[in-house]
């Protein structure tokens, strides 16, 4: 039996066995070194892998979505071809193994349980001690004379560079952000421009973040389900006519939310999230306002729960950005989550009054 | 086209980021990991010229190879801070855990 890079190390996850590796789909045969087998990514990104980035953008399979951690071979790599370090996630891998076309590399991919690298990297797992861990098990050094290891600029949170030199010799670059500037980079001599450095929120990164947002605010839905069903019952003469209402303007707080807030991100006022929210809550419900006319206890109502809801709804988006602090964070949630509550508070008892004393007609 | 030349800001004075110039050596490593180009360098020491774009990711901090960079790293996410209100913890992900799952 050859020994292969990866059943030299434990096998990490309880779903893979060493055997499965020679099925995965982004392999496509293994490189001879000596006695050792590695395995040879596919740089190709097939239909159903797509298919399943969608899907983990849904939420898919999105917490065990990881390619076997351990050594691998982009092309025909030699004893000086560069070395690169990525996370196991599987949608990074892809993205990676795309942009690899062409080119003879290491690729040394850790175990992060299957968690991006600039995440893992917040966490620790994509840090200085698994990556002294993997060197050690891969035994890289056999393999290359060079001593430098090319990693991602968002493993830097966890990876700390003079401690990886000081414990193995081994020199750290740190690469692009993105995989997509990654020939540029390697065929400038490990030079990064300064926009191969910076984290972009553009409109597609905030849309790519969308889906998620949607499927975890699975309780908005329901709630205006519930809310409209209860409309119907204490709205008398006219169930149908106060279900649909209540369903229009509180339902579509969910892809306000979820959509809307993401692209209107940098157009909205102010830097707190719980401002932006609730200037785009307080313009829906001006719309529907002007749409439905309701009664003033309605209008009250509806002012404060889409006003109150959205700006919670988009004070929680904070973890979907690139840009956040945590000392932001906080200072944001300590003066938002009163008014929101108590805003919620009350347009439930405006409503109330709106239903109870009749003046909502 | 904002994707070229934007540069996000979150809550003013909303990072805990530090540099202590008399210890600066000026290697720039600071400059490579910053993923918002908080750090400039003037001369031969680094310095810090968009504090408000800092994310308190530590990036910065772990990489200094003289300690002059502190920051309290965490993630700026205000479900972690809530959930950890309501625990009375640190603010947390929820996402570790024995399955080690994803988040963020």
């Amino acid at each position: 039996m050859l020994l292969t890079p990866v059943s030299a190390v434990k096998p990490p996850l309880a779903g893979y066995r060493k055997l499965s590796q020679l099925q995965k789909p982004y392999i496509n045969g293994y490189l001879i070194r000596g006695l050792r087998q590695i395995p040879c990514m596919v740089s190709t990104v097939k239909f159903r892998d797509r298919l399943e980035h969608v899907g983990v953008q849904w939420g898919i399979r999105r917490n065990s979505y990881m390619v076997l951690p351990g050594l691998y071979a982009a092309g025909s790599p030699g004893r000086q071809s560069p070395v690169l370090v990525t996370a196991n996630y599987k949608l990074s891998f892809d993205m990676l193994r795309r942009e690899l076309a062409g080119l003879d590399v290491w690729l040394l991919v850790l175990d992060t349980t299957g968690v991006n690298v600039w995440c893992a990297a917040g966490k620790g797992s994509f840090g200085t001690a698994e990556l002294l861990r993997k060197l050690q098990q891969t035994r890289l050094d056999e393999l290359v004379d060079h001593r430098q290891l090319i990693l991602p600029q968002l493993g830097a949170v966890g990876v700390s560079a003079p401690e990886v030199l000081r414990r193995s010799g081994w020199r750290i670059a740190w690469g692009p952000v993105r995989a997509a500037d990654l020939k540029a980079f390697l065929a400038a001599g490990l030079q990064k421009t300064a926009g191969m450095s910076r984290v972009r929120f553009g409109l597609g990164d905030r849309l790519r973040v969308a889906p998620l947002e949607t499927v975890q605010a699975w309780p908005l839905p329901l709630a205006a389900v519930l809310a409209a069903a209860l409309a119907a019952w204490l709205g008398g003469g006219r169930p149908w006519d106060y279900a649909w209402k209540t369903l229009l303007a509180l339902g579509a707080l969910w892809p306000l939310g979820s959509w809307l807030f993401p692209a209107l991100l940098p157009v909205l006022p102010s830097r707190a999230f719980s401002v932006k929210g609730a200037v785009l809550g307080l313009l829906w419900a001006l719309c529907m306002i002007l749409l439905l006319q309701p009664g003033f206890w309605f209008a009250l109502a509806l002012i404060l729960v889409s006003t109150s809801v959205t700006s919670f709804k988009a004070m929680n988006f904070t973890g979907a950005t690139t840009f956040t602090s945590q000392t932001g964070a906080m200072l944001e949630v300590d003066k938002a989550i009163i008014p929101q509550l108590a805003g919620f508070a009350a347009a439930v008892v405006f409503a109330a009054i709106g239903f109870f004393a009749g003046f909502g007609v | 086209m904002e994707h070229a030349m934007k540069r996000w800001h979150y809550i003013r004075n909303g990072s805990s980021l530090k540099l202590d110039s008399e210890r600066c050596i000026g290697c720039s490593a600071c400059l490579q990991v910053c993923p918002h180009q908080v750090f400039g360098m003037q001369g031969r020491k680094a310095q810090i010229l968009d504090r408000d774009a800092c994310m308190e990711c530590g990036a910065c901090a772990r990489n200094c190879p003289v300690q002059a960079l502190q920051v309290q790293p965490g993630v700026g996410c205000v479900a972690a801070i809530l959930i950890g209100k309501l625990r009375g913890t640190a603010p947390t992900c929820e996402c570790g855990g024995s399955k080690g799952g994803a988040c963020c």
